[in-house]
């Protein structure tokens, strides 16, 4: 087998247990910022290490390296030069493949965004007949219904919704904290943040590794707007909006809705007060550094082997 | 749509108007109005004789739990379009959440009768779960 295409290959594979590393980890709690973009450089590089092994079994021997074969390999087949069968009808096959990998990881993003600003649209839209607003949360709508929550829709035209029931259950301090949780999603755009692993998630939904990985990054994303939060607000104060509102859940669930049975899982909200309440000290330049590095080099070696001549 | 909402029989252009209090919005905006909430779904309507009859689609509650149930991720928000403040949790993750506040020195939500912990520390098992232990 070639050599670029099995250390592709093997790279690809590596990603796997190394999501899992990243995800039992406990070190991503203290500086979840770092934690997350190593995370967006493990997804980047198993996609180009994948494509990668499948393009470089078709272009093995070329000299021009893995690109520059493939786009060798396509000028000849647009030429009309004859791909004869064999070893170069498979080798066509196999970048083939790649290409079609390629597509499919586009793809899945195009489609999770479309059905990402279709949700949207419908809760503006409701929101528009159904909430008001409310002094006690200035800048946020309030729906009426007893169970308590808050949330917030992110985009262009982003909402940031209180129900009845929260607002009757936290005190003033206690929503402006999570009106400041709120905002920090809003302005640091973490959706778009998220939207590559819930595509993935989509996508590959019997994959546990692809689970895993957006159930860590939506969780460190929340982290990172607690972290923003505080700047505003007091560690306490959040803590006890977290505890009121997640141990209120499910109290006035509307009917037919179905208890959320996560049981292996850590449970987010008390990992989270307990991050407040008591915090690790974060990352130190060093740490962060090194992070940085394993990131960029996560990426840089797929890429560099994908693109060198051989 | 309060209007809608609020009357259990369908209504014409000229009721809506007449029952609508905040402003005086004129009949052709009214019968614009309603026409795209019709088209949007939101309100069905039926020929009475030359005049359109509008009734809401679905009642206020009906909408209300579609928002909810969203948000509450009851529905399985696949696309993750909503970022919520706090997940959903299970009832034995919530007991621990309550004890835990009440370990804060905050009465719980339904318990009437906090215990009083004096200095107690919220900490971390080796499940990451919140426990409360009683210091001095």
């Amino acid at each position: 087998m070639p050599a670029t295409a099995l250390v592709l290959a093997v790279f690809a594979a590596g990603c796997i247990p190394a999501a899992w590393a990243l995800a039992g980890a406990r070190w991503p709690r203290r500086s979840p910022a770092a934690a997350i973009v190593l995370w967006q450089a493990l997804g980047l590089g198993w996609g180009l290490a994948a494509v990668g092994a499948l393009a470089a079994l078709g272009t093995a021997g070329a000299r021009a390296g893995v690109a520059g074969g493939a786009l060798s390999l396509a000028s000849r087949v647009l030429q009309g030069r004859s791909v004869a069968a064999g070893i170069l009808g498979l080798r066509l096959l196999a970048v083939l493949a790649g290409l079609l990998l390629l597509l499919l990881l586009f793809w899945i993003l195009v489609a999770a965004s479309a059905g990402v600003l279709r949700a949207r649209r419908r809760q503006r839209v409701l929101l528009s007949l159904l909430a008001h607003g409310d002094p006690k949360v200035p800048g946020a709508l309030v729906v009426d219904h007893p169970a308590a929550t808050a949330y917030c829709v992110p985009g262009l035209r982003s909402r940031i919704v209180v129900s009845a029931g929260a607002l009757d259950l936290l005190d003033q301090a206690e929503l402006a904290a999570v009106l400041a949780h709120e905002r920090a999603h809003l302005r640091e755009r973490h959706d778009l943040v998220l939207l590559p692993f819930t595509a993935l998630l989509r996508a590959f939904r019997w994959s546990s590794v692809a689970c895993e990985a957006h159930a860590c990054v939506a969780l460190l994303v929340e982290m990172l707007a607690d972290d923003r939060a505080l700047r505003h607000r007091s560690a306490r104060e959040l803590a006890t909006a977290l505890l009121r509102v997640g141990a209120a859940g499910g109290a006035h669930a509307p009917t037919g809705a179905l208890a959320v049975a996560d049981g292996t899982a850590e449970c987010q909200v008390a990992v989270r007060v307990s991050r407040l309440l008591r915090p690790a000290p974060r990352l130190r330049a060093p740490a962060l550094v090194l992070v940085g590095v394993l990131a960029a080099a996560t990426v840089a070696i797929p890429a560099a082997f994908l693109a060198m001549p051989f | 749509m309060d209007v809608l909402w609020e009357s259990r029989d369908p209504l014409t252009v000229r009721q809506v108007s007449g029952r609508l209090t905040e402003r005086d919005l004129a009949h052709t905006t009214v019968m614009t109005v309603l026409d795209r909430l019709a088209k949007k779904g939101f309100a069905r309507r039926e020929r009475d004789g030359r005049a359109w009859r509008y009734r809401a689609a679905a009642t206020r509650e009906a909408y209300v739990t579609e928002l909810m149930l969203n948000a509450l991720e009851q529905t399985g928000d696949r696309h993750a379009a909503l970022a919520r403040f706090a997940r959903s949790v299970s009832d034995t993750e919530a007991t621990a959440l309550r004890r835990a506040l009440e370990a804060l020195g905050h009465p719980g939500a339904r318990d009437g009768n906090s215990h009083e912990h004096g200095q107690s520390t919220v900490s971390e098992d080796g499940q990451g779960r919140v426990r409360e232990a009683t210091g001095e």
